[in-house]
């Protein structure tokens, strides 16, 4: 599980001074389960989920992956993900089975059970055809398999995924979700950033909206239909944002 | 410390790296045809031109002399020389290169050589220029030989020996072994070769590895990794290291079989070249040998700061203009250890890029000052581990690997 309390991200800006990316963000996320975070660009998700994967490490608060905390031992911390966002590429020199093995060697896996799960990952995303082709030559679809290939290799209990779906046609979006729905299923504990309404409704167990770098409140769907009113997912969101957009603006 | 971890990433990169084409050019093609085609290629042709300026018959005009027919007839028989009329343009002539050089035989020359009398004949050609030079040298050689006949014939006249005017003989003879002289003539080019090409062939791989990588968007793929950043920086830094010192050693190899090919085409076609080209015929392994070792702390500090100033690009072209000016700082030393009248003191071994250089100059010679040999490589030593260490440092800094 994920147990972040009072996650905290400054940064130094020559012209603007301090930044607050995140600000005293806690919340939990349980195995078997799907949290949404949802917010707008620039709100704080990347960061907060840099922060989980040990990537970024936080100026205040800490948070424990699988009991294992992030200052403290990052390393285990991330034996324990598995960390896709469409920022993490693939090293395009290398073919799809290559590009899997090495993080699969990183990841401390001993050659025979390195094969096997390749072969097991490989057959269930239907992905021989492609196995010896380099990374350079694959098409959206088959780089987004590969990255998940890369994600499952060492069959992690934790997943993260920061906005997977950023800029995907709707096939390749789609290869995406069915994959976190498939991690859940398997009993993952998965935490999943977008500005994308939809697949928030559609995906998540809990919401957290965040803004300004602050979580400002989470909940199930329809705990947050209840509290706002409101039905639409978007509206939900515009009603707990725009007081703190307005104010971030004024500043 | 885990070895695997470091040698997984290594070889991971090592594949990349043999993948790419760029990087196979200048670390592999470029060291194994630069000193053919600057050697072979440019020597032979030289050769060839020089050979071909020799065969010309240059065209020399004839100022004056109309009273000294022996003198005018003794260049008119000179070989491969053609005698022009005097014309009044004949400064341009030369310039333009329509002749190659005049003789001005002053009048009465030959009265006054017969009378005793003090007289200069000039020769006008066109400085720096090889053909109008090798005609003013036939006509120098000429009159030169002349007034040597006259001197004879003066002395002759006297009841003198030849003698009388060269009372004894004087001869240089090398007494240093053909290594040692070797090294006094390119023993600085050597050190100069091996510390500019570690440079240059860890110069892509350093931008590749991390701006490179960071422009591709694999860097927050392996930052995710389990990998600790020492070991991954470590996995990097060794393949730039292979890459610095591998193009080092095929540029030595490719140097070493380029000049010997040379020596032996020279040394048939026209002797006494040989003798520079086949200098380096002299180097043996051991040398080789010492001065790759001596490269090798080198080496670990250009693969370290190329890779952290690199590291510091957020693209390949910001780190290529980052990188491009170290070129100048590492030249400089290296050429300042060329400067004849340079020698290697304990004070200039402590200067990183100078004091390797220096060191090599004497090892070609087959000189081993061993405790300026061991002060340049703790003193490199040491620079190595400070720019390592830098580098391990600032792949652990988030304002450096995430610069925006």
């Amino acid at each position: 599980m994920i147990d972040a309390r009072g996650l905290s991200k400054r940064f130094q800006d020559k012209k603007r001074g301090e930044i607050r990316a995140v600000d005293n963000v806690s919340f939990q996320c349980q195995p078997g389960k799907i949290y949404g975070l949802l917010g707008a660009n620039g709100a704080g998700k990347t960061t907060t989920l840099r922060m989980l994967a040990t990537i970024l490490e936080p100026t205040d608060g800490t948070a424990a992956i699988c009991g294992h905390d992030v200052i403290e031992h990052p390393e285990k911390v991330r034996a324990n993900v598995g960390f896709l966002s469409t920022a993490t590429a693939l090293y395009r020199r290398l073919t799809a089975q290559e590009f899997v093995e090495y993080f699969g060697r990183l990841n401390g896996l001993d050659e025979v059970t390195l094969k096997k799960r390749i072969d097991s990952i490989f057959d269930r995303l239907d992905m021989n055809g492609f196995r010896d082709r380099r990374c350079d030559k694959l098409s959206t679809g088959m780089i987004q398999k590969t990255s998940i290939a890369r994600t499952l290799v060492h069959d992690p209990p934790v997943m993260i995924f920061d906005e997977p779906t950023n800029g995907l046609d709707i096939m390749s979006a789609r290869t995406i979700t069915a994959f976190i729905r498939e991690c859940r299923d398997n009993g993952k504990t998965v935490i999943f950033s977008t500005h994308i309404m939809s697949e928030v409704e559609k995906l998540c167990d809990t919401i957290g909206i965040i803004q300004s770098g602050k979580l400002l409140v989470e909940g199930t769907l329809l705990e947050l239909r209840d509290k706002y009113a409101e039905h639409e997912l978007e509206e939900i969101f515009v009603k707990v944002v725009t007081p703190h957009y307005v104010a971030e603006e004024n500043n | 410390m885990s070895l695997r971890n470091i040698g997984i990433v290594y070889r991971k990169e090592l594949t990349e790296a043999i993948r790419d084409r760029r990087t196979v050019i200048s670390t592999i093609l470029v060291p194994l045809l630069l000193f053919p085609v600057l050697s072979v290629g440019f020597g032979s042709l030289a050769v060839m031109l020089v050979g071909k300026a020799k065969e010309e018959t240059p065209k020399v005009m004839l100022r004056g002399g109309a009273d000294s027919p022996e003198v005018v007839a003794g260049l008119k028989k000179l070989d491969k020389i053609e005698i022009v009329p005097e014309t009044p343009n004949w400064k341009d002539q030369i310039i333009n290169k329509e002749i190659r050089a005049a003789v001005e035989i002053p009048a009465g020359f030959q009265t006054d050589v017969a009378q005793q009398k003090p007289d200069t004949v000039k020769i006008y050609d066109y400085e720096g220029e090889m053909k109008s030079e090798f005609a003013s040298d036939k006509v120098e050689k000429y009159l030169k030989d002349y007034s040597d006949t006259v001197v004879k014939d003066r002395l002759a006249a006297k009841n003198m020996p030849v003698g009388v005017l060269k009372p004894f003989e004087f001869k240089r003879e090398n007494v240093a072994p053909p290594e040692k002289v070797s090294g006094a003539a390119i023993g600085g080019i050597i050190g100069y070769m091996v510390i500019l090409l570690c440079m240059t062939g860890a110069m892509y791989p350093a931008m590749d590895l991390t701006a490179g990588e960071k422009e591709r968007g694999t860097m927050e793929t392996i930052l995710s990794s389990p990998i600790s950043r020492t070991h991954l920086v470590l996995g990097k830094f060794f393949l730039i290291l292979t890459a610095a010192l591998g193009t080092a050693a095929l540029s030595v190899l490719s140097m070493g079989v380029s000049f010997s090919v040379l020596g032996h085409y020279t040394q048939r076609s026209a002797d006494g070249r040989a003798a520079a080209a086949g200098l380096l015929l002299h180097l043996g392994p051991k040398t080789v040998a010492s001065v790759f070792l001596m490269a090798l702390p080198i080496a670990v500090l250009f693969s370290a700061v190329l890779m952290t100033i690199a590291l510091f690009a957020k693209t390949y072209k910001e780190a290529q203009s980052y990188l491009t000016p170290m070129t100048f700082i590492v030249v400089i030393p290296a050429i300042a250890a060329m400067l004849p009248g340079v020698e290697l003191t304990s004070k200039l071994s402590l200067i990183p890029i100078l004091g390797t250089s220096l060191l090599c100059k004497e090892l070609v010679a087959g000189t081993y000052h061993w405790n300026l040999i061991a002060l340049i490589f703790t003193s490199n030593c040491v620079y190595a581990a400070a720019a390592l260490f830098i580098a391990i440092k600032m792949f652990q800094r988030e304002s450096v690997l995430f610069r925006s």
